[in-house]
C-alpha cells in the first residue's frame, strides 16, 4: 500500500482507490455496525487491491470474505441492513449486477415502502462500471441505468478521489439502499482530498470546469473524457462548462437545467449504452426544463449499442473518446447540430 | 429450550388462522377485496408450531402465502384485513397488501412474493443477531417450490459455514403452485440441507406438536451457537395457488383434497388429541371456535369500515 502524501490538516493528493478505502475506514471507526462482505474483500483487499490493509484494523468478523454467491449475500447483507447493522456490499465488477437483480431491485429497494415505511435496509452496494480494461463483455459494463431506473435505490457516481470518498460516506449513513458505481480505470487516478471529515451531499451536481459556450454533462469516468475535451475546445477558443451530476438519483435537475438555459447549448456524456440510457433521461430533462434558451437540440454520447468487445482496435471505439466529445461539442457551438 | 405451549392456545392460534383465511375467501369471492390472496388452510400447524417456539425479538420471513405466519407470530386480525383491502390501518398503510404483510414489533420482517426470496434476508438477520451478540434466530418459512431457487442454497451454505442461528422452514404442500413438486424436483428433498451439514428433520406437517418440539429443538441448537436447522414439513394446501385457482382438476383430484382434510386435518387432529386427554370438552373447542369467529369478524367489520390511504401517500416512503 502506498502511503498518501500527506499536508497536515489540508489537501491530501489520494487515488480514487485510496481515498474509497479511506472512507470505509473512517465510516467503520465512526460506527460499530458498519460491515465489509463480498468476495476476497479481506486479506486479499479484493482482486484490485482497493481494501487492501481494511481487514487488518478491522478484522474478519467486520470485512467478511463470502464464497462466489452474489445473490446470496446480498440478500445477507440486506437482512443485516433491515436488523440493525450497515452493511457495504462489494460486487466485483458492475456486470455481476445481473446476479442480484432480485435482492437489489425487488427487495431492497421497496423494503421500506412495501412495508408502509417500517422496515429499512441501509446498506451500500459498491461496484464498478467503465470499459477498455481489455476485459471483454461480461467485465466491462457500465450497468447504472439499470439500477437508476428503480425507485427506492439511490445512485453514485464518483468522478474523482474527493467525490468518491464524500460520497460513499454519504451512502453508508443513508437509511436506505445506495448503489455506488466506481470507475475502475479511475481507481488509480490521483487527485486532491480535503483533510478532515467531510461528505458529499447526494443530488448535488458539480461543475468541474465554468464556461459560457457550451454545457457538457458528463458522469464518473466520463468527467475525465469531457475535461480532456474541454481542454481541445478551449484552445481554439470554445469555452465549455463541464458539470458532474455525482448522483443519478437523486438527479440535480435544477443545476443542469440551469448550466444549459446559461450556454444555450448541451451535450450528456455517459459511459452507459445509449440506449435507453442516462444519457436520454438527462437529455429529456434538460429539454424538458431549459427548451426556451436551448439554441439546439440536447446531443448525447453513450457508449455504442454493442457488447464490449474484446480487441483494443474494437473495444476503444464503444466509449465516447474525447475527440468525439469536442467534435460533438465543437459542431453545436458552430450551429451545424 | 421454551417451555411446553400450552395445546389449547395453539389450537386457538390454528383456528384463528383458519376463520381468517375463511372469511380472505369470502372478501375475494364478493369481490370486496383489491387483488388475490394465496390460503394457507390445511397447513396451519406448520406456522404455529414454529413460531409457538420463537420469542417475540425472534425474526420470521414469509412468503406470498404468508397469512398463517403473520397470525402466528402475533399479527392482529384487524390490521391484517386493514392490509388486505388496502386501507390506512393496515400493517404497511395499504402499501404491501397480502404478499408483503411486515410487522416488525414481533420480529416478522415481511412475507416476500418472489418464490425463496427471503432466504437471503432471513439469513442475514441471523447473521445480525449473532453479530450484535443477541441471542435471537431468525426462522425463514418457504414452500417445495423454492427448492428450485438457488438463491436458497447460497443463503444455506453460508448459514451452515458461519453457523448462524437460522431455522430452514421447508412448507412442502405437494404443489409448486399447479405443478405436484415430483415433477419438478430431482432426488431426495432432505439431502439438499444435509449437504451443507445443516442438522435436517423430517416433521408431519399436519401435527403441531410434533412441529413444535422439532422448531424447539431446532431454536435450542440456534440459541446454543450449534448452527442452522431445516425443517422439512409434510402438510398440504387444502385450496387454490390462489383463492381464484377454484378448479384443480388439472393437477390433482377431488379424493386427495378429500382424503387430507378427512384424515389429516391439523386442527381436527389436535381438537382429537386435547378431548381424549381430556384437557378440553368438545364444547369447550366450540366456544372457542366462537371467540375466534368473533374476533375475526370484528377484525373485517374494521377494515372494511377503516379509511383508505389518502392518495398524497404514493410518493412517501420511497426512500428512507
Amino acid at each position: 500500500m502506498s502511503t498518501p502524501s500527506a499536508a497536515p490538516g489540508g489537501v491530501r493528493e489520494l487515488t480514487l482507490g485510496q481515498a474509497v478505502r479511506e472512507a470505509l475506514a473512517e465510516e467503520m471507526r465512526r460506527d460499530q455496525a458498519v460491515i465489509v462482505l463480498g468476495e476476497d474483500v479481506a486479506e486479499a483487499g479484493t482482486p484490485f487491491k482497493v481494501l487492501k490493509g481494511l481487514v487488518e484494523e478491522f478484522g474478519t468478523q467486520r470485512v467478511i470474505d463470502t464464497p462466489i454467491s452474489e445473490a446470496g449475500f446480498t440478500g445477507i447483507a440486506l437482512g443485516a441492513a433491515m436488523t440493525g447493522l450497515r452493511p457495504v456490499v462489494d460486487i466485483m465488477f458492475g456486470d455481476f449486477l445481473t446476479l442480484v437483480m432480485d435482492q437489489v431491485a425487488n427487495q431492497a429497494a421497496k423494503v421500506h415502502y412495501m412495508s408502509g415505511g417500517k422496515l429499512r435496509a441501509p446498506m451500500v452496494i459498491r461496484t464498478t462500471l467503465g470499459a477498455t480494461r481489455r476485459s471483454a463483455a461480461q467485465h466491462s459494463q457500465s450497468l447504472h441505468a439499470w439500477v437508476s431506473h428503480v425507485p427506492g435505490l439511490k445512485v453514485a457516481l464518483p468522478s474523482t478521489p474527493a467525490d468518491a470518498k464524500g460520497l460513499l460516506k454519504t451512502a453508508i449513513r443513508d437509511d436506505g439502499p445506495v448503489v455506488v458505481f466506481e470507475d475502475k480505470m479511475s481507481w488509480q487516478v490521483r487527485g486532491p482530498v480535503p483533510g478532515g471529515e467531510y461528505l458529499v451531499p447526494f443530488g448535488v451536481a458539480d461543475v468541474k470546469r465554468a464556461g459560457r459556450d457550451v454545457t457538457i454533462v458528463a458522469t464518473s469516468s466520463m468527467v475525465h473524457a469531457a475535461l480532456e475535451a474541454a481542454g481541445e475546445l478551449a484552445r481554439e477558443g470554445i469555452d465549455a462548462e463541464v458539470i458532474d451530476p455525482r448522483t443519478t438519483v437523486p438527479l440535480d435537475c435544477d443545476a443542469l437545467v440551469a448550466s444549459a438555459t446559461r450556454t444555450g447549448r448541451c451535450l450528456v456524456v455517459d459511459e452507459g449504452h445509449q440506449r435507453y440510457g442516462v444519457t436520454g433521461e438527462i437529455a429529456a430533462v434538460i429539454t424538458e426544463g431549459a427548451f426556451y434558451h436551448l439554441d439546439a437540440p440536447v446531443q448525447r454520447l453513450g457508449a455504442m449499442d454493442v457488447p464490449v468487445p474484446f480487441s483494443p482496435v474494437l473495444e476503444d471505439q464503444t466509449v465516447p473518446s474525447p475527440a468525439a466529445i469536442a467534435a460533438c461539442a465543437r459542431a453545436l457551438v458552430r450551429g451545424e447540430r | 429450550m421454551p417451555e411446553t405451549p400450552d395445546l389449547t392456545s395453539l389450537y386457538r392460534r390454528m383456528l384463528l388462522i383458519r376463520r381468517f383465511e375463511e372469511q380472505v375467501d369470502e372478501l375475494y369471492r364478493g369481490a370486496k377485496m383489491p387483488g388475490l390472496a394465496h390460503l394457507y388452510i390445511g397447513e396451519e400447524a406448520v406456522a404455529v408450531g414454529v413460531c409457538a417456539a420463537l420469542r417475540d425479538d425472534d425474526y420470521i420471513t414469509s412468503t406470498h402465502r404468508g397469512h398463517g405466519h403473520c397470525l402466528a407470530k402475533g399479527a392482529a386480525v384487524d390490521r391484517m384485513f386493514a392490509e388486505l383491502l388496502g386501507r390506512e390501518a393496515g400493517y404497511c398503510r395499504g402499501k404491501g397488501g397480502s404478499m408483503h404483510i411486515a410487522d416488525q414489533e414481533r420480529g416478522n420482517l415481511g412475507a416476500n412474493a418472489i418464490v425463496g426470496g427471503s432466504a437471503g434476508i432471513a439469513t442475514g438477520a441471523a447473521m445480525s443477531a449473532r453479530w450484535r451478540g443477541t441471542d435471537q434466530v431468525a426462522a425463514c418459512f418457504f414452500g417445495d417450490g423454492a427448492l428450485g431457487q438457488g438463491l436458497l442454497y447460497e443463503a444455506m451454505n453460508m448459514a451452515s459455514l458461519w453457523r448462524l442461528p437460522a431455522i430452514y422452514v421447508c412448507e412442502n404442500n405437494l404443489y409448486n403452485e399447479y405443478t405436484h413438486y415430483s415433477e419438478t424436483t430431482a432426488g431426495d428433498l432432505a439431502a439438499r440441507s444435509r449437504a451443507f451439514g445443516i442438522e435436517t428433520v423430517e416433521v408431519d406437517g399436519q401435527d403441531v406438536v410434533a412441529v413444535h418440539e422439532a422448531a424447539a429443538a431446532a431454536v435450542a441448537r440456534a440459541r446454543a451457537g450449534d448452527g442452522p436447522s431445516f425443517l422439512l414439513c409434510h402438510t398440504y394446501r387444502y385450496l387454490g395457488h390462489h383463492v381464484g385457482d377454484v378448479d384443480r382438476s388439472s393437477y390433482r383430484s377431488r379424493d386427495e383434497e378429500e382424503s387430507w382434510r378427512r384424515e389429516r386435518d391439523p386442527i381436527a387432529l389436535l381438537a382429537g388429541r386435547l378431548t381424549a386427554s381430556g384437557a378440553a370438552r368438545p364444547d369447550q373447542l366450540e366456544a372457542l371456535d366462537e371467540e375466534v369467529r368473533t374476533e375475526v369478524a370484528g377484525g373485517v367489520a374494521f377494515a372494511l369500515a377503516a379509511p383508505f390511504p389518502d392518495p398524497s401517500e404514493v410518493t412517501e416512503d420511497v426512500y428512507a
